[in-house]
């Protein structure tokens, strides 16, 4: 069984925009979402800048009940239930209201790790012999599946219900196994995506790596720069996004709107072997995982007109397009236009890939790609393998016809997608 | 404190556990929390705390154990009340 499979819903809690609407406006202006953060400041953090959704708290009611936003203090599962509830609704799926589970529609959301602050309020409390005084939300907001627990519950659904991880690369690793779940026939529909929880104790361990920027911390919306030859780091970010993946003949029965088609994707990793290690890539595993994705997708190297990479600003961009030329067998000017968008959206970690998808995504229906922010001066690494031309510094009206979307991680884990302009046959 | 004024905090705090087809008027002295009230037993830990603030004592486990209605709790809060 190989069915197709679409997108018929996107959802997203993003530092640069809450919802579709002002994310899209964000993306085509090349509005940031990185700010100075007092916190981080008070703690004697290197890099005091983040990017942070600002989620109101009359949002919030929206979305859960008064009793559940009691002791609520797990900021993935508020970012990640606002994507995947707003994706469903999106989708035009209504939350479950008979008495019987949705069988053939599940949720594969993914975390790296949840609810930190809550865990970190227990930890507290039982230090001081007090572990009586957890109550029942302690387990709930912390199990790294919370996310997709308080989604299937929500939404009634009676599928395949879990939460993937795999450091950086989990979001676009849900989408390739929501796809494979729906192409071989097991659910109609599945909500895919990702979170990842705000705050000190989640991004304190990247800074002691000493692996973010310390020089923006007066100039947060510079800060980000992939790319660029004066990249300094990845900026840390949070929040979600989320996807509503479906069979083509469900989508087609319902009359939903149709984003895009999924045509496949790959997951591998490079064992950790060769020039990979637990944080850096494996070339030989990147460039195998990007042309299986292109061949699985049943699509030819030619036929990518658009890329959005991992690209975290790192001294490692270059290297990702020197993997993204050998395995496209494409360079100079044949090299498709690529984008990265943790310039505005920071680096939301496991949120990355979801939230960089639904932007993907969004590129079909506007018909554009893009534009790349903090980019003027491409790295000459860069412009020594692409033309220059290929990394629009200007929003661009190009509408895409496949895109591929990688993200790659700690462990050594790569994932890639390939989507396609959805068009009625 | 009168008794009506403890139970007037009580209801107050059982309100916000009452699942959606049961309303706060529905609470009497003999209602059994899970059995008519419909709440969550993992709720019950939450009431069990809420009560221990809102009357400033302290619960033990057997205390948590008996409490099974609203004149339960009633019951247990006197009680500590006058242990104090």
């Amino acid at each position: 069984m190989n069915r197709r499979v679409v997108i018929t819903g996107l959802g997203v809690c993003a530092p640069n925009g809450v919802g579709l609407t002002d994310f899209t406006q964000s993306l085509l202006d090349g509005k940031s979402g990185i700010r100075h953060q007092p916190n981080l400041e008070k703690l004697g953090f290197g890099c005091q800048v983040a990017g942070e959704p600002l989620v109101k708290d009359n949002l919030i009611d929206n979305y859960f009940t008064p009793l559940e936003r009691r002791g609520l203090n797990a900021t993935g599962i508020v970012y990640g239930v606002i994507a995947g509830v707003d994706a469903w609704k999106d989708a035009g799926l209504k939350k479950n209201t008979s008495n019987e589970p949705f069988w053939d529609r599940g949720i594969i959301f993914g975390t790296g790790i949840l609810g930190v602050d809550k865990f970190r309020e227990a930890i507290h409390l039982i230090d001081e012999g007090n572990v009586r005084r957890l109550g029942s939300t302690s387990v709930i907001q912390t199990m790294a599946s919370g996310i997709s627990a308080y989604l299937g519950g929500l939404l009634g659904c009676g599928n395949q219900v879990t939460t993937n991880s795999a450091a950086c690369t989990t979001g676009t690793e849900g989408i390739i196994m929501a796809y494979e779940r729906i192409s071989q026939g097991k659910a109609e529909i599945m909500l895919t995506g990702s979170c990842s929880d705000s705050g000190p104790y989640v991004w304190g361990g990247f800074d002691a790596m000493r692996i973010l920027p310390r020089g923006y911390n007066d100039n947060p919306t510079k800060a980000s720069r992939p790319m660029s030859a004066t990249a300094s780091g990845f900026i840390p970010g949070s929040g979600a996004g989320a996807l509503v993946l479906e069979s083509l003949d469900s989508a087609l029965n319902r009359g939903a709107h149709i984003y895009a088609e999924v045509l496949g994707g790959e997951i591998n990793s490079g064992g950790q072997m060769g020039e990979g290690s637990m944080t850096a890539p494996n070339s030989i595993a990147v460039q195998r995982c990007i042309r299986n994705a292109v061949s699985n997708a049943g699509v030819h190297l030619s036929d990518i007109d658009v890329i959005n990479g991992h690209l975290t600003a790192t001294a490692k961009d270059g290297l990702e397009i020197e993997n993204w030329s050998k395995s496209l067998e494409r360079a100079g000017v044949d090299f498709p236009y690529i984008n990265s968008f943790k310039s505005t959206v920071g680096h939301c970690l496991a949120a990355a890939g979801s939230i960089e998808s639904v932007a993907t995504i969004l590129q079909f229906k506007e018909k554009v790609v893009f534009k790349n922010v903090n980019c003027e001066d491409v790295h000459p690494e860069i412009t020594n393998l692409i033309s220059e031309t290929r990394v629009p510094r200007e929003t661009l009206n190009h509408a895409p016809r496949v895109i591929a979307k990688a993200s790659f991680g700690f462990g050594d884990v790569n994932a890639c997608v390939i989507f396609k302009a959805f068009v009625e046959e | 404190m009168q008794e009506e004024e403890k139970y007037q905090k009580l209801k107050d705090i059982i309100k916000i556990y009452l699942p959606e087809d049961v309303a706060i008027t529905d609470v009497e002295k003999n209602s059994h929390f899970m059995n008519n009230l419909n709440i969550n037993s993992a709720n019950l830990v939450d009431i069990v705390l809420d009560v221990e603030d809102a009357f400033d004592i302290r619960l033990e486990n057997d205390d948590m154990d008996q409490m099974q209605t609203v004149n339960d709790a009633m019951a247990i809060i006197d009680a500590k009340l006058k242990e104090k």
